[in-house]
């Protein structure tokens, strides 16, 4: 049988793996619906776009519901915590993805134009909404959340939206936004033929150049903000409380794990290398790579955030000792334990399927196709 | 500041909304995929083409009530953690577990595999396809697995344990939580709840074509696949329902005994109530005709067990309320850090019952110090209002029978060969649609509505369940879902309804009533 703590640290990758896995797979439909209105100009362009993610998005939008019923599993209380203290916000990603399903699938049902362009709009709204407030969530943990917990675990003290819209966590979330309006250019230049191609390759070079400049921002101006460390808490082997550990707070803290693990500097560099790649390869005509690269971006950019975090998952600004650690927040050994046994189990399954339904769907979309399947196509 | 309470049953209100609403597109999408999966074989088999069409046309009405209940599962899975946070950090450890289970085995499945049904026909084999569509059916049946797994364990809380270093619950056996009795039962009962909504569903519309003359062979072939799939839904329905899942647990025992308005415990075997108004402040049942037995036969397989009253129920839940005030006392010494093995011990005596003492935080905070007065209300806070439990049980089960007539006359005029001589059938057909849905819902309110004021049957209070949000916090969300729900429900019926309409001529194949009504060379049949 594993070590507990052995457990925690085997969750906090996978809970990262998740993430970075939606962010992948659900992360190029998401670039692809902030696109579509632009980049697409008349009706037959935007199904070419449309249906270059039709059959695939539903099973890519799945990586989020599994990451938010593993974090229920293997973190409650980060589930909990942040799900409610985050709850107008929240709510609002939620209202954004309904427009998805239904957009992709009601859209064609009618020919009247009103009504595809109303729903680009909401596919637009679908997918930037959520890919802007996931970022500002982000940014919100390294500003410290502002929440207190009392000895029950119930959030006792906390502060709506308008306190989570500070100028460190917007700027977090255009990052956020320029990665994924990256990929799904990268995306689109791999599917998508001629025009829409063409107008991808800009958008590419644009979003790289943008989304380089955001994040290294972001760096910098992290040296700037207070970060916490933790200085004391029980036995990691042991099931630990939120409340009985103690944090030291200190400008640019959040920088240290770097000095303790210089091997985590691989993330960052990994994401300024993806954008440099992907812009370069775009440009030349290599839309494959430039699609493994600006993946490789958002692995690198996720990973940065989790490294400079760790072992926090959700700091508190206005209790420190309430923010939940990779130590303090998770599920009991057991289930870490059969949920750590799913996982092995199902994952390699999903992968392979997916791999499959691709293979089946591969091949450039093209306006052609689009007339002549244009009663079967979204 | 509104009180707790307010924050509570704003929270209840929208999950309830939610939650119905969600289950008016599930059920159709359990059923209608196996539907799919029946007719895309017998195209397989014989190669023909009107299968294949009949597969496409009622895939593309799949498809708009697909979208329908994605959209709005997410909602379900959002809603754990932004309105019953606290819940979610007490029974997570447990609770997450199928959650998260159905997103890797099931919902996984289902989402992958829906888009190449629609888009596949022509990059596939027929087999191919066929096992595509199969694995549709079969992701979104697991889903509905793991989903009542976590919904039988807040009725039935097996295989769990509080851990006193932790403060919440935490799983002991994964196997009692898997194969919990009530989850097995729910599992076959809302399933083939759902099969019995979908062969209704395209019972009603393919009796619409025949009775307008259009496109018979198509609808005729429809209507026979429909009135053999419903009728062997509708028998599982009432046959394996769910009332063997009734004496499983203590909830389940008072659910058993408000729909059957049982105040007292009858001596074995119990008769049960066909018809009487259920009577609240008097506690009884005025003008109650009584069919001897069949309540004693229904709930405990034999003749000799006793079906327990509310009123037995409710002294018992009042004396483990006082058995569970030691256990609460207990908890508050080792939480402020004495773990002597007597306070130990005393906890451990008590604890089966700390969640009722959790009851007692409604009328004092400190729990301890409760008055019997206090007790008396809390214990009586145990029993939900019966009326309501005692009729739409039976608008359920009366929408279930009627169900079952409907499929018998289909299935038997089909079996006939006869349905096109029967226009009443077909009528009949139409108007019952709406029945199959409402027993569904019904039934979800009787279950949950019934396991009142428990979030977790006799562990967490609802009242302690809910997160910290403001009031002006729920009523935002609460209107962003009843208006998009509302703009939803409204598209998505106009969609089902245009494309109902439209029939087998929205596939464009040529081949279809308003295709060729539209030919010039005017081949009208």
């Amino acid at each position: 049988m594993i070590e507990y703590a052995a457990l925690k640290i085997i969750w906090w990758a996978l809970l990262g793996a998740l993430l970075i896995g939606f962010a992948i797979a659900d992360g190029f439909d998401m670039g692809v619906g902030m696109l579509l209105p632009f980049l697409g100009k008349n009706d037959a362009e935007r199904r070419v776009i449309i249906n270059s993610i039709g059959p695939t998005w539903e099973g890519n939008q799945t990586w989020l519901i599994t990451a938010g019923g593993a974090t229920f599993a293997a973190w409650p209380l980060v589930y909990s915590v942040s799900f409610s203290v985050f709850y107008v916000a929240l709510l609002l990603t939620l209202f954004a993805l309904f427009f998805r399903p239904v957009g992709f699938d009601y859209r064609s049902k009618l020919p009247d134009p009103l009504w595809r362009n109303a729903w680009d709009w909401g596919l637009f709204a679908g997918s930037a909404v959520p890919a802007f407030i996931f970022g500002v969530a982000f940014g919100n943990l390294f500003l410290g959340v502002p929440f207190r917990l009392d000895e029950d675990m119930r959030v006792v003290e906390s502060s709506g939206l308008l306190h989570h819209l500070r100028p460190f966590a917007l700027l977090c979330g255009l990052v956020s936004a320029g990665m994924l309006c990256l990929h799904g250019a990268t995306y689109l230049q791999l599917r998508a033929d001629g025009v829409i191609a063409q107008r991808a390759r800009r958008v590419v070079a644009f979003m790289a150049l943008f989304t380089l400049i955001s994040f290294a921002a972001a760096g910098l101006w992290l040296t700037q903000i207070d970060g916490q460390r933790l200085v004391g808490m029980g036995d990691p082997n042991a099931a630990l409380l939120p409340l009985a550990k103690t944090v030291s707070v200190g400008k640019g803290a959040w920088l240290s794990n770097y000095h303790v693990y210089p091997w985590m500097m691989l993330a960052p560099l990994t994401g300024f290398a993806g954008l440099l790649l992907a812009r370069y390869c775009s440009a030349r005509g290599r839309a494959g790579v430039a699609f493994l690269a600006s993946s490789a971006v958002i692995a690198g950019i996720i990973l940065t955030a989790g490294f400079s975090l760790y072992p926090f998952l959700m700091p508190s600004s206005l209790h420190p000792p309430s923010g939940l650690t990779v130590w303090d927040a998770c599920s009991s050994r057991h289930t870490l334990f059969i949920m750590l046994g799913v996982v092995i189990v199902f994952l390699p399954i999903i992968l392979a399927y997916t791999a499959w339904v691709y293979r089946v769907m591969r091949g450039t979309v093209t306006v052609e196709r689009i007339v002549r399947e244009s009663h079967t196509a979204y | 500041m509104p009180s707790p309470e307010a924050i509570v049953d704003l929270s209840r209100l929208q999950f309830a909304v939610t939650a119905l609403y969600h289950f008016l597109f599930v059920p159709l999408t359990l059923g209608l995929s196996w539907i799919l999966v029946i007719m895309e074989s017998v195209y397989v088999m014989t190669g023909k083409q009107i299968y294949k069409d009949m597969t496409r046309f009622w895939g593309k009405l799949f498809g708009i009530n697909f979208a329908m209940g994605v959209t709005t599962g997410i909602t379900m899975e959002f809603q754990f953690g932004t309105n019953w946070a606290y819940y979610s950090h007490y029974v997570g450890d447990i609770f997450g577990i199928p959650l998260a289970v159905e997103g890797l085995m099931a919902f996984f499945l289902e989402s992958t595999f829906v888009g190449v049904f629609f888009f596949g026909w022509d990059r596939l084999s027929k087999v191919q396809h066929l096992l595509v569509t199969f694995l549709v059916a079969l992701g979104s049946n697991l889903s509905a697995l793991w989903i009542l797994i976590a919904n039988a364990w807040m009725q039935n809380p097996v295989g769990a344990e509080f851990n006193i270093d932790t403060l919440r619950m935490e799983l002991t056996s994964v196997a009692a939580l898997i194969f919990n009795p009530v989850a097995q039962v729910k599992f076959v009962h809302t399933v083939a709840a759902g099969y019995t909504v979908a062969a209704s569903f395209v019972l009603g519309i393919s009796a619409w074509y025949l009775l307008r003359g259009r496109d018979t062979a198509f609808a005729a072939r429809s209507y026979a696949v429909a009135a053999g799939f419903g009728l062997a839904s509708v028998l599982s329905v009432i046959v394996l329902g769910d009332e063997s899942g009734y004496t499983t647990g203590e909830v389940q025992k008072m659910k058993l005994a408000l729909i059957e308005a049982e105040w007292e415990t009858q001596p074995p075997p119990a008769g049960i109530t066909a018809f009487g108004i259920p009577n609240q402040r008097e506690e009884r049942t005025d003008y109650a005709i009584k069919i001897p037995w069949v309540l004693g036969l229904i709930a405990t397989r034999s003749i000799d067990e006793e079906v327990t009253g509310i009123k037995e129920l409710r002294a018992a839940n009042e004396r483990r309320i006082r058995n569970g005030i030691p256990a609460y006392a207990a908890l508050q010494k080792i939480r402020g850090g004495d773990r002597s093995p007597a306070t130990l011990a005393e906890f451990n005596t008590h604890k089966e019952d700390l969640g009722y003492a959790l009851l007692l935080k409604k009328y004092t905070p400190a729990v301890i110090d409760a008055t019997d007065e206090q007790i008396h209300r809390a214990a009586a806070d145990t029993v939900p209002r019966v009326a309501p439990m005692f009729w739409i049980f039976r608008l359920m089960v009366g929408c279930g029978f009627i169900m079952l007539l409907t499929f018998i006359l289909a299935f038997y005029y089909c079996a006939r060969r006869s349905i096109y001589n029967h226009p009443s059938l077909m009528r009949l057909s139409i108007y019952t649609m709406p029945l199959p849905w409402i027993a569904a819902e019904a039934g979800w309110i009787v279950a949950e509505y019934g396991r009142q004021p428990w979030t977790i049957s006799g562990i967490l209070p609802t009242r302690l369940s809910a997160s910290s949000v403001s009031a002006g916090d729920l009523y935002f969300s609460l209107a962003g879902f009843i208006g998009f729900y509302t703009f939803l429900l409204v598209i998505e019926v106009m969609l089902m309804l245009k494309y109902a309409r439209l029939g087998p001529s929205s596939l464009a194949t040529g081949r279809y009533h308003f295709e060729r009504a539209a030919a010039p060379s005017g081949a009208r049949s």
